[in-house]
């Protein structure tokens, strides 16, 4: 099993923390891991994106051309990598803010409207984790309990009493793709 | 502290590596990208636990001079900064080699010259390669291409140190640096007693305590008799290391018709694209130097009689490939593809260079 | 009453500390350095802090400190001796380090490293030899060079337009929290020798105490990069350097802030 995700938007998005949950739910479940970053000094605002390769054998290459699974979460983004999902792949997208739908037709096209699923759940920063719940239904590549596991070991102790609210997003981000 | 797997960027990896080695002390001021480091180290507290010196200096300057202090009194220390930073370490590591000084530098490199970008790069290797400061003298220096690297290359990094009683550097990319990886970290060693340090550095400026003598460490000789003399005692360590500590790594060399010599991260971006290759029947084969200075120049050498090309692929306008030619003599023709300003080709870009430079059918 | 009477140990009423080495000299006569490394290896064995000290020995005149006092020494690149000694003392907790530094050293090229070793109250002495000249490079302008005065760089006298004013560094370290104790002093006269002895002592026994940073200025000659004999040096400096670098403590407090 080899999963090549790319996760891309605006920083401020919960961007590359979604990847890095996603990244130790693979810790957890006894995968390789790389979780490599677009860093620079966009902390909100400017795009961010990140690639996360889950894989049962050693990973050579962290920098990808193209992705099984891309998570776009603004136009740019869509723009810029839906000819990069393989043949046979999946991209899931906000619809938020979304001018320009995809066009391809040999890729599985995921929209899950995260923006206001958050707003349902009356916390915007339950917004990555609906959208990691949406890409575990489409990829199953880590069980959603190596990804509960793996936030409590990450969370600080006081940000514990926040563990049922990110279960409650990730099991709406399932309904909902 | 028991081993341990951990999730975690590669800068993150060497400050636990320097504490579970046991390292006296880190020295270093933030740049990106490899403040995390220094950071790292903060929110770790190893003062209260191994004991070990932790200190944000006012300048790279003032740190490399920390470290070179701390080495000189027989201290496991080192400092990490990315290329400006390292340029302005020059002058203290030109000290440190010449004054026969054990110590840890660790360059996570970002795209120059000048203030450059923070994006990745490789273009330090001349840098790092072949001195860096003035005077003759060489580091050993060691490229990782994963996490793990980060983590291992620290020990390795120091033990090679104080074997040669002379400066190594872990020359990462901003990549290594910034990725996280699945890692292994190793137990917690002890940190080396005042006693063990006496014995093992008995030149060190540890004060005098019982030694008969006094012990001065200094670079500085005015008589050039005794200059060449201390000249041709590093030329000989050198030679030592060339001779006992090469490391590199080979992959599908052994019916390679194409050879890609690669290191750092590029060494993984390009070993995709040699799988891919391999999927379709072409044979590429990758040889990734892990050391640096010494290089592998007779592993090179060897494949060069045997390939129709070389390939160096680097994130710079083409340095290693420098060593890879003179590795290679007449043997097989050697060409360069690099990216610069910070820009990380993927590996479908590394195939069209092949195809491009040797006209291959891939 | 025969020669051989008079040598005995208890006629003796001067000796060499058995720290100072018995080799040549290198500084030119009339210099304070060879005053200063006798103080400071007089020093060390009375304080019995021989076997404990490491000595951070500059780039400028007093290069070969190392040679005339056995205790252990670390060479420094210019300017830097406070950053080593930052990390010498760090790491080795137990052990007097000190830095020698001159002008040029610790108040051009070394500012950086002076200021914020003095600022973070690392707990080292620096002993600091201000003669107002680059003595080992033939005599050029230092930070500390008076206004008006001649040296191989201001031909003309040193002109603040030009070449901006005296520096009086040790005031600037003074107000820093991290200084326990900063003083000036002199070792032109005997009174002025046995002033900068105690002044010593006292930043000594600052650093093995760690109480913080410690500055003993020792406003100095330089009679060859003056050109003035080593008598008129002396009145040179009294009538002149003094004016601008006044003797007596600039801090004195048990700890720093």
């Amino acid at each position: 099993m080899k999963e090549e995700i790319l996760i891309a938007g605006f920083g401020g998005q919960g961007v590359l923390s979604m990847g890095k949950i996603l990244a130790y739910a693979g810790l957890m479940d006894n995968l390789e891991v790389t979780w490599m970053p677009s860093y620079g000094p966009e902390q909100r605002g400017g795009t961010a994106n990140v690639t996360v390769i889950l894989s049962d054998s050693p990973i050579s290459s962290p920098v990808l051309d193209t992705y099984d699974t891309a998570v776009v979460l603004n136009q740019q983004s869509l723009d810029k990598f839906e000819s990069k999902v393989k043949p046979g792949g999946t991209l899931i997208y906000d619809p938020s803010g979304i001018h320009h739908l995809p066009t391809r037709t040999d890729i599985k096209v995921v929209p899950v409207d995260a923006t206001e699923a958050a707003i349902e759940l009356k916390n915007s920063k339950t917004y990555n984790m609906i959208l990691l719940g949406a890409l575990l239904k489409c990829r199953p590549v880590v069980d959603i309990d190596a990804v509960l596991r793996g936030l409590k070991k990450t969370l600080p102790e006081r940000h514990h009493h926040l563990l049922p609210l990110n279960e409650q997003a990730l099991r709406k981000g399932m309904e909902m793709a | 502290m028991e081993e341990e797997i951990r999730l975690m960027k590669g800068n993150e990896a060497i400050a636990h590596a320097a504490i579970r080695y046991g390292a006296d002390g880190y020295f270093g001021y933030p740049i990106t990208p490899q403040s995390e480091v220094l950071e790292t180290l903060a929110e770790l507290r190893p003062w209260e636990t191994t004991g070990m010196v932790v200190l944000q200096a006012e300048s790279e300057v003032a740190a490399i001079n920390m470290v070179y202090g701390g080495a000189a009194t027989g201290k496991a220390v080192m400092t990490s900064s990315s290329s400006p930073g390292v340029s302005l370490k020059q002058e203290g590591i030109s000290y440190l080699a010449a004054s026969e000084l054990p110590a840890l530098i660790v360059n996570v490199m970002r795209g120059g010259p000048g203030l450059g970008t923070i994006q990745p790069s490789q273009a330090d290797y001349f840098q790092a390669t072949k001195g860096g400061g003035h005077g003759d003298y060489h580091l050993i220096v060691l490229s990782p291409s994963s996490v793990q690297e980060m983590t291992d290359f620290v020990a390795l990094g120091f033990d090679l140190a104080f074997k040669y009683r002379t400066p190594s550097m872990i020359l990462a990319d901003g990549i290594v640096g910034q990725m996280m990886e699945k890692v292994v970290l190793p137990p917690q060693r002890k940190r080396r007693t005042e006693a063990e340090i006496r014995e093992q550095c008995p030149w060190a400026a540890t004060g005098r305590g019982d030694r008969k003598h006094s012990n001065v460490v200094t670079s500085l000789e005015l008589d050039s008799a005794k200059m060449e003399e201390n000249n041709l005692r590093f030329q000989r360590t050198y030679n030592e290391i060339e001779e006992n500590e090469v490391r590199f790594q080979e992959y599908f060399t052994e019916d390679a018709e194409y050879l890609i010599v690669a290191f750092g991260s590029v060494a993984r971006i390009c070993l995709k694209a040699i799988e891919e290759a391999r999927a379709a029947g072409h044979k590429i084969g990758l040889l990734r130097p892990i050391t640096l200075w010494p290089f592998p120049k007779a592993a090179i050498r060897r494949l060069a009689e045997q390939v129709k090309g070389i390939l160096t692929v680097e994130l710079n306008a083409g340095q290693m490939i420098e060593d890879v030619r003179l590795a290679a003599g007449e043997a097989a023709p050697v060409e360069h593809f690099g990216r610069m300003g910070g820009i990380v080709p993927n590996p479908g870009e590394v195939l069209n260079a092949l195809r491009e430079k040797f006209s291959v059918e891939l | 009453m025969k020669p051989e009477d008079i040598i005995k140990p208890e006629n003796k009423v001067y000796a060499r500390p058995r720290l100072l080495n018995d080799v040549n000299t290198h500084y030119c006569p009339g210099c304070s350095h060879g005053v200063v490394h006798k103080l400071i290896a007089d020093l060390l064995e009375e304080m019995g802090l021989q076997d404990k000290s490491i000595g951070i020995a500059p780039v400028g005149c007093a290069v070969f400190a190392y040679n005339y006092i056995d205790i252990d020494w670390i060479e420094a690149a210019h300017g830097r001796a406070p950053a080593l000694a930052t990390a010498a003392a760090r790491l080795n907790p137990e052990n007097l380090v000190f830095t020698y530094q001159g002008d040029g050293d610790l108040s051009a090229i070394g500012t950086a490293e002076t200021i914020h070793a003095a600022n973070r109250g690392e707990n080292i002495t620096i002993i600091f030899i201000n003669n107002g000249i680059y003595g080992m490079t033939g005599g050029q302008m230092a930070p500390t060079t008076l206004l008006g005065m001649k040296t191989a760089t201001t031909p003309y006298g040193r002109n603040s337009e030009l070449n901006g004013y005296p520096l009086a560094i040790t005031d600037l370290l003074a107000r820093l929290d991290g200084t326990c104790y900063v003083t000036r002093q002199a070792v032109h006269t005997p009174a002025a020798v046995r002033k900068t002895r105690a002044a010593i002592k006292k930043a000594f026994t600052n650093s093995m105490e760690k109480r913080g940073t410690s500055i003993v200025e020792i406003v100095s000659t330089c009679n060859s990069g003056w050109k003035l004999s080593p008598a008129q040096a002396n009145q040179w400096m009294e009538e002149h350097m003094f004016a601008k670098y006044p003797l007596g403590d600039l801090k004195n407090v048990e700890h720093k802030a």
